[in-house]
């Protein structure tokens, strides 16, 4: 398989924190990569170095070959390619649904305002929300955004997507209509790394599990092997933990 | 009311000098502020302290201080200006201090989340600023930046001092003049009262406009 994103040799500390230890990663392109872990492990700061929403303090990241650049326009075009879905949503609240999800290819890409307006409805559709374009984050329920968010990422066209804890913030009816999403693009062979609690995603959608404890990578397996024999005791503990309830 | 009628061109060429510095130097004001609220958020060090000192030594220095430091300063540099333009610019540099805090507060409450989320998408810290940013700082910061140009409306009475026609020096006229000083002042106050509820009627009708939906 042709690696897309590559990590390799990363460390970070938040002061004395030492957040990510030595990490080497790879994901190949069509791969869906599941982080799971507990609290405090760094998954999520592991998600947001791909695309540099944190700075790393050594080690090299590559997206399809080329190294993520410092600053500036370079990178702002290599973010470009890599989409990104937060806990939070993060829609713009000022802006339509319409408007978020059209927003950065008008901007980013300088399309045309209605080849523009067209694929956004398109891709609306696709998350079932056609019918709230108007519509002012606000107005929308915590699912919906959302999906909201996953359009928006989507209309970049980007080689791969980021997922930080997408579910963790909607009340459990809403977890599945976005992991519904998910699961759908996964099939299509979108690059996916999906942090998140939800251990069915993970059994279902996901072609590898990373476990991450104290910042290392533990395990790096199947999601088969890992839920069934997973190898590591903190692994165990952290799994004997989540299955019980 | 005859210091008034007879006294109208006196007191219509003060309003309206008034006028002027309230209008250029807020544009003025405005303009920096912005400018330096972007310096002040951005992701340059050298431009953040920029921003930083530009408030430091504007906001903390007396405005009659920046008056003589403009008027009296630059000259000796070579630099000759009409006073009134003088006046222009140290009432706008000053004020922009202000604005300038004001729309940083007013960036602080958009959800650094949104502000990543643009990132994420590709855009520049420009573009993020200027599209996702700005406009929500903006409604936030509607009222707060219509109390510092009603500020500024007043302290334009300082240039009086520097020999720029404005609303408050037609009182020395006046007066020398024997007219009585309450009166000369009773019309001195509505001329101020008339610009200053102008700007509070524009900004109430700005944020009924666009302020925050809450």
């Amino acid at each position: 398989m042709e690696p897309l994103i590559e990590l390799r040799g990363v460390n970070k500390h938040y002061g004395t924190l030492h957040v990510l230890r030595d990490i080497n990663l790879t994901v190949g392109r069509g791969e869906v990569v599941v982080v799971i872990g507990p609290s405090g492990s760094g998954k999520s700061t592991l998600c947001r170095i791909i695309n540099r929403l944190e700075t790393v303090e050594s080690g090299t990241i590559t997206l399809a070959g080329r190294n993520l650049p410092a600053e500036g326009k370079e990178l702002a075009r290599l973010r470009a390619e890599v989409g990104m879905v937060f806990q939070a949503f993060n829609l713009f609240g000022h802006k339509t649904v319409l408007a978020n999800v059209m927003l950065a290819p008008l901007k980013v890409r300088g399309q045309k305002k209605d080849k523009a307006q067209a694929r956004a409805l398109d891709l609306l559709e696709r998350v079932g929300l056609a019918d709230q374009a108007a519509k002012y984050p606000a107005q929308l329920s915590g699912g919906q955004q959302q999906r909201v968010a996953i359009a928006r990422a989507l209309a970049m066209d980007p080689e791969a997507l980021l997922f930080d804890e997408p579910t963790s913030a909607l009340d459990p009816e809403m977890i599945s209509e976005v992991l519904e999403v998910m699961r759908q693009l996964a099939q299509e062979g979108m690059t996916m790394v999906v942090v998140t609690h939800e251990m069915g995603f993970a059994r279902s959608a996901a072609n590898r599990v990373v476990f991450m404890a104290e910042g290392q990578i533990v395990e790096d397996r199947t999601p088969e092997e890992f839920f069934t024999a997973p190898e590591s005791d903190r692994a165990k503990d952290f799994l004997s933990k989540i299955l019980k309830h | 009311m005859n210091v008034l009628t007879q006294n109208f061109q006196l007191y219509g060429d003060g309003f309206l000098g008034t006028l002027r510095l309230t209008v250029y130097s807020s544009l003025l004001a405005l303009a920096l502020g912005v400018v330096m609220a972007g310096f002040r958020v951005a992701p340059v060090g050298a431009l953040r302290g920029v921003g930083t000192a530009w408030v430091a030594v504007l906001r903390n220095t007396p405005l009659t201080l920046l008056f003589f430091a403009m008027l009296l300063g630059l000259p000796r540099f070579g630099v000759a200006l009409p006073f009134e333009l003088f006046a222009v610019l140290a009432l706008g540099c000053y004020t922009s201090s202000f604005i300038c805090e004001a729309v940083r507060s007013g960036i602080n409450t958009v959800p650094l989340g949104q502000g990543e989320a643009a990132r994420s998408l590709g855009m520049t810290f420009g573009q993020t600023l200027g599209t996702v940013v700005l406009p929500q700082a903006f409604r936030t910061v509607i009222a707060p930046v219509g109390s510092t140009l009603i500020a500024l409306c007043k302290n334009s009475a300082i240039a009086g001092s520097f020999s720029v026609t404005e609303l408050l020096s037609t009182y020395k006229t006046l007066n020398e003049n024997g007219y009585s000083v309450l009166w000369s002042f009773v019309w001195i106050a509505l001329g101020y009262l008339i610009l200053t509820l102008a700007i509070s009627a524009l900004f109430h009708f700005m944020e009924r406009r666009w302020g925050a939906a809450r």
